[in-house]
């Protein structure tokens, strides 16, 4: 499965290499990675490939992270925003 | 990839705007359940439903994680239960108040939040199975938790059973004094129906109905805040561009319901029934319809407009939404439920949301007068009466209208009541003081309408 992470919140030293080092320690690959700042927010969206990996077991470490840094971080399947955005 | 705007589109729509996923509800036919003995019957009820429904709680939870959108309820809804005490040898009240509790106690078993289709259909006339049902259901529902009743006394084929309606207002304030200490919560948990549709995932008015498959799965979606937000951002424009906008979101809305729906189904092994595409509010601020007819250009929801404003919601919601999902059906449109939306409630206590305003306003949406508190002294053929009104909008309009109201115990205009939950406060409303006793008491049927005359 493929899924889209999320990151929104205040741009800070480190974001981009703590959630890639839970993926990393998981084996996940980064398929994709845009980031840039919206309306003063940093936001970061990354396409990755869950494979068969526990969506909730991954949820639980970037919540660890974001609750940690501030921050607001998703990970949901990319079939929501498909689904939601293309007919 | 989705552009970034998209998905933070979505994550808002989740995050800040309420949207979520308000029931995956699971329809049980429970017609090779019958029997003649009521202890059988109940066994083979509780295991059909604790067999088909075992993972219905756990698989939307699952689909909740993968997908990051709240599934706020699980529920299940089944055939109509007078089908079941129409099969009984020597049925009593008892009898049916023992299907209830299994019921009751299959849905516990499940994990479910509650459990719909205690339910008779007598739009033209009674079996004696429904006769009993019908009366049993003050005590079924004040026995039980999560039981939910609803009979439909009217249709726009057969017209209206004056009767079934007179009978429903007894049958609802009897109801509302056996639950008097929670304020009649027992009325929160019956609704009575013209037109009800078989594949309603809601409640309290869903059931499995008779043309439906062994079991099915039928979604409802939800927010209104996200409909909200979105007018905000077009302030001031015409018509049109609120219509247009309201489409695109309501689109954007049932896509959910459809994805959800479908994964659903698959993982369970059970047929996709519909999407239901309705608008349904919640106490939580921000998650009200009210708020969306205030933002269309009224000072408060129930001033004059308010019926115009709803009709134009609920046509765009339908038209945004019938592309979204393979199946649309349910009721489909948007619920005025007066406890269950902080805005209906705030204009219901100053006095700009009336009992009559409700009633104009249920011509042009999905449903009736919903989650309405009136005085506790509000005689039985004044709800009758009530019934009549809606079921001949209902009837004549070709549309599904309902009444969802509780005559609360000792409660006078001005008091709140506390339901707590989904179901949340409602203030008692005034009712008219004029009686209407002789044209309740006369009884018989209300002839099916011209437009019923379709072949």
């Amino acid at each position: 499965m493929k899924a889209v992470i999320t990151v929104v919140g205040k741009d800070k030293v480190g974001i981009i290499a703590k959630v890639s080092n839970v993926l990393c320690e998981n084996n996940i690959n980064i398929l994709d990675i845009s980031q840039t700042i919206m309306q003063d927010m940093f936001t970061m969206i990354m396409l990755v490939d869950m494979s068969s990996k526990s969506v909730s077991a991954i949820s639980q470490k970037l919540d660890v992270i974001a609750e940690e840094m501030g921050l607001s971080i998703h990970l949901q399947s990319e079939e929501v925003f498909s689904s939601m955005h293309r007919i | 990839m989705i552009n970034p705007f998209e998905i933070l589109e979505t994550i808002n729509m989740i995050d800040k705007e309420n949207l979520d996923i308000r029931t995956i509800t699971m329809g049980i036919s429970l017609k090779d359940c019958v029997d003649a003995d009521v202890d059988r019957a109940c066994e083979k009820i509780y295991q059909k439903i604790t067999t088909y429904a075992k993972d219905l709680v756990k698989t939307g939870e699952d689909i909740e994680e993968r997908f990051g959108i709240p599934i706020i309820n699980k529920r299940i809804s089944v055939t109509p239960i007078a089908s079941v005490v129409d099969a009984l040898d020597n049925a009593t009240v008892e009898d049916c108040v023992k299907v209830a509790k299994t019921l009751d106690a299959a849905a516990k078993k499940v994990g479910v939040n509650f459990i719909g289709g205690y339910s008779a259909l007598v739009h033209k006339g009674y079996t004696k199975g429904e006769k009993l049902l019908i009366e049993s259901i003050p005590y079924a529902l004040s026995q039980t938790d999560i039981v939910c009743s609803s009979v439909n006394v009217g249709s726009t084929r057969a017209g209206i059973n004056m009767d079934a309606v007179a009978q429903m207002g007894q049958i609802i304030k009897k109801a509302a004094d056996m639950t008097k200490e929670s304020g009649g919560f027992a009325c929160a948990k019956l609704v009575v129906f013209c037109n009800a549709v078989e594949d309603n995932p809601f409640m309290a008015g869903a059931f499995h109905g008779e043309g439906e498959g062994d079991c099915v799965i039928n979604v409802g979606v939800s927010g209104p805040g996200v409909v909200k937000c979105a007018l905000e951002k077009v302030k001031g424009e015409p018509f049109g561009v609120v219509a247009d906008t309201i489409k695109k979101t309501a689109f954007k809305i049932t896509r959910m319901g459809q994805l959800v729906a479908q994964e659903a189904s698959k993982r369970l092994g059970v047929p996709f029934g519909i999407v239901d595409l309705s608008l349904a509010p919640t106490p939580a601020v921000g998650d009200s319809v009210a708020y969306i007819l205030e933002e269309m250009g009224l000072e408060q929801c129930g001033t004059h407009g308010t019926t115009a404003a709803l009709a134009l919601l609920n046509d765009a919601v339908k038209k945004g939404g019938i592309m979204a999902s393979s199946y649309v059906g349910g009721l489909s449109g948007a619920f005025i439920p007066v406890s269950e939306d902080a805005g209906m409630i705030a204009a219901a206590k100053n006095g700009t949301l009336t009992l009559e305003k409700l009633e104009a306003m249920t011509c042009v949406c999905s449903v009736g007068l919903d989650m309405i508190v009136v005085p506790g002294d509000t005689t039985a053929e004044t709800l009758s009466a009530i019934i009549a009104d809606e079921a001949a909008i209902g009837m004549v309009n070709s549309k599904t209208t309902a009444v969802r109201i509780i005559p609360a115990p000792g409660k006078k205009v001005g008091d709140t009541v506390e339901f707590g939950g989904l179901l949340g406060s409602g203030p008692v409303m005034p009712t008219n003081q004029k009686q209407s006793t002789e044209f309740i008491r006369r009884g018989g049927r209300i002839p099916a309408p011209l437009q019923s005359l379709k072949n």
